[in-house]
């Protein structure tokens, strides 16, 4: 979802925001695109290490283990993003791209880093391969985007593959955070209990609970925002085409 | 009638429709309005025709993007010539303020008594109607209550409000974050485990000592403010200034002293129970009022040429 026109916070905001979008200055665009095509490169090693890896071991059982140093350092890097937000070279919201990263790194560190028992779970590869797949379409959009000759092919495939993928990856999110309760719970990870000197408590495997409900109102409204925008984007291409 | 009787009676009278803003249908047609009537009449006139769409609900303009009308403005002072098209949209359902801020007030009012008195199906079954040993968490409870007894007094005696209402679905919201978070404080506080203060007495002492200061500072700081609504009238502005009440001096360096006041209750309050979560609670109601007092200051300065440069927004010489 979009922003204010970047750089123009202070006077624009009760303005209608322009049709025309200012870019990032030259530098920014330089640098954006050195990003997006390094992100892309990232995902892609990954995608190749997992398969490589089932061709290896011939079954799809813990690929995880292969390609947990690329997945974590890759998407880790991905909080750049919300950085190039708050300083305006790229014209989104800088809470709501915090929340979707924040959310990633989260179920990568926070989730099937800590909670060694889950690493070897399938739903471990079914958000993996949702993301890899994702990510390696929505890095090489932002590329050509920025270099001006974006194949309508990517643009296809960044407003269609979420259809399945979206799907996809929330349900291995979920089953994975669902394999880690009994564990939490048991070891009591990332907890803190009454008495203590700042009297606070937290509760992790209530607060896995709770991410979870969370996902019932905001995986539909996300959903359907891609939707809308998959109309707004492709429907309105094709009217032009038609002229 | 005679033609020049009805032409003498008419002549200047305006003509009115109303347009919903998103369809562009006619909702309501108004013939030989007065040009001195007022958006306000004009919106009693429409709540005729929708019993539902009381005036505080409407927001009329007379440009669908553009900006909303004021209840005062006068019809023949506006740009619309013998007919006026004006443009409407529903604001949903409405709440008065007085009534905002009670609910906002007596839920956490009453919850935190609620954990203080130690209802059951709160803490476990043996400490039901329990006591807490320590008197730091009896005079918690005191700081509380009257910090809300307060707000409720200036709520319904002091505050003088420009805007009538607000919407019901921002009310809902405020009040479940005040409820959820007096709930989750409350619960810390009077808690069977509850852990008093490293430094002891000398802690709890100090924090309260600042924290009726800084209550009293606050209540100060709105008495000012209303009686600066309450002289100058609707049309005439001036910024707040220090008046004799030593309280009021802090205007010398802040824009928002009833926030920084609040600021530093609520940061005694953390000190004084040594409490994590009034500490986080604390730290958010930093932020949003920082937002507020950084538009007011900026507001303030753009409208006033010799407004003090000294005055910082919220805290004094940095913020």
């Amino acid at each position: 979802m979009s922003a204010p026109a970047m750089g123009t916070t202070k006077t624009a905001h009760s303005d209608v925001a322009p049709k025309k979008k200012r870019g990032p200055g030259a530098l920014a665009t330089a640098y954006l695109v050195i990003y997006n095509v390094v992100m892309t490169a990232g995902w892609l090693v990954i995608a190749v290490g997992l398969v490589r890896a089932y061709l290896a071991r011939g079954s799809y059982h813990g690929l995880y283990y292969s390609i947990e140093k690329p997945l974590k350092f890759f998407q880790t890097g991905a909080l750049l993003e919300v950085l190039h937000c708050a300083v305006g070279i790229v014209p989104s919201s800088v809470v709501l791209t915090g929340f979707q990263v924040l959310s990633r790194v989260f179920l990568t560190w926070a989730v099937t880093h800590s909670v060694r028992e889950v690493q070897n779970e399938d739903s471990v590869l079914l958000f993996v391969s949702a993301w890899t797949i994702t990510e390696i379409i929505r890095y090489s959009f932002y590329t050509f985007s920025l270099l001006n000759h974006l194949p309508y092919l990517v643009k296809w495939a960044r407003y269609t593959f979420f259809l399945v993928l979206y799907p996809m990856g929330v349900t291995g999110e979920l089953l994975t955070v669902y394999a880690a309760l009994p564990y939490v719970q048991k070891t009591g990870l990332y907890s803190v209990t009454l008495p203590n000197k700042y009297n606070f408590s937290f509760d992790y495997h209530t607060f896995l609970i709770l991410t979870m409900v969370s996902y019932i109102p905001l995986f539909p409204q996300l959903y359907f925002h891609m939707m809308r925008q998959r109309k707004k984007v492709l429907c309105h291409v094709e009217e032009y085409k038609t002229e | 009638m005679s033609r020049t009787t009805f032409f003498e009676r008419n002549i200047g009278r305006i003509t009115v429709e109303v347009l919903d803003g998103r369809t562009r249908q006619q909702l309501c047609f108004l013939d030989k309005v007065e040009p001195h009537a007022t958006i306000g009449e004009i919106k009693s006139l429409f709540h005729k025709s929708y019993q539902q769409l009381y005036p505080a609900r409407q927001d009329l303009k007379l440009d669908p993007k553009g900006k909303s009308l004021r209840d005062d403005d006068v019809l023949q002072n506006l740009p619309v010539g013998t007919t006026a098209t004006i443009y409407f949209k529903d604001l949903g359902p409405q709440v008065g303020w007085t009534m905002v801020f009670l609910a906002e007030y007596l839920g956490p009012l009453f919850i935190y008594l609620l954990f203080y008195f130690r209802a059951p199906y709160i803490y476990s079954h043996q400490d039901v109607f329990t006591s807490s040993p320590y008197s730091v968490v009896t005079l918690a409870c005191a700081c509380h209550t009257c910090h809300y007894i307060k707000r409720l007094i200036e709520a319904i005696f002091v505050h003088r409000f420009s805007h009538g209402t607000m919407p019901l679905r921002t009310i809902v919201r405020n009040c479940v974050y005040y409820w959820a978070f007096s709930a989750w404080l409350a619960f810390y506080i009077n808690h069977p485990l509850y852990t008093p203060p490293s430094y002891g007495d000398m802690q709890v002492n100090y924090a309260l000592a600042i924290f009726v200061l800084c209550e009293l500072g606050n209540f100060s700081i709105h008495v000012a403010l209303n009686n600066l609504k309450a002289e100058g009238g609707p049309k005439c502005r001036r910024f707040p200034h220090p008046t004799k009440n030593p309280f009021t001096w802090l205007f010398f360096f802040v824009s928002c002293p009833n926030y920084t006041y609040e600021v530093g209750a609520w940061a005694s309050f953390s000190v004084m129970t040594q409490c994590l979560p009034v500490a986080l609670f604390t730290f958010l109601a930093f932020i949003q009022m920082t937002i507020w007092a950084k538009g007011k200051h900026k507001t303030y300065s753009r409208e006033f040429k010799d407004y003090p440069q000294l005055r910082m927004p919220i805290i004094p010489l940095l913020l």
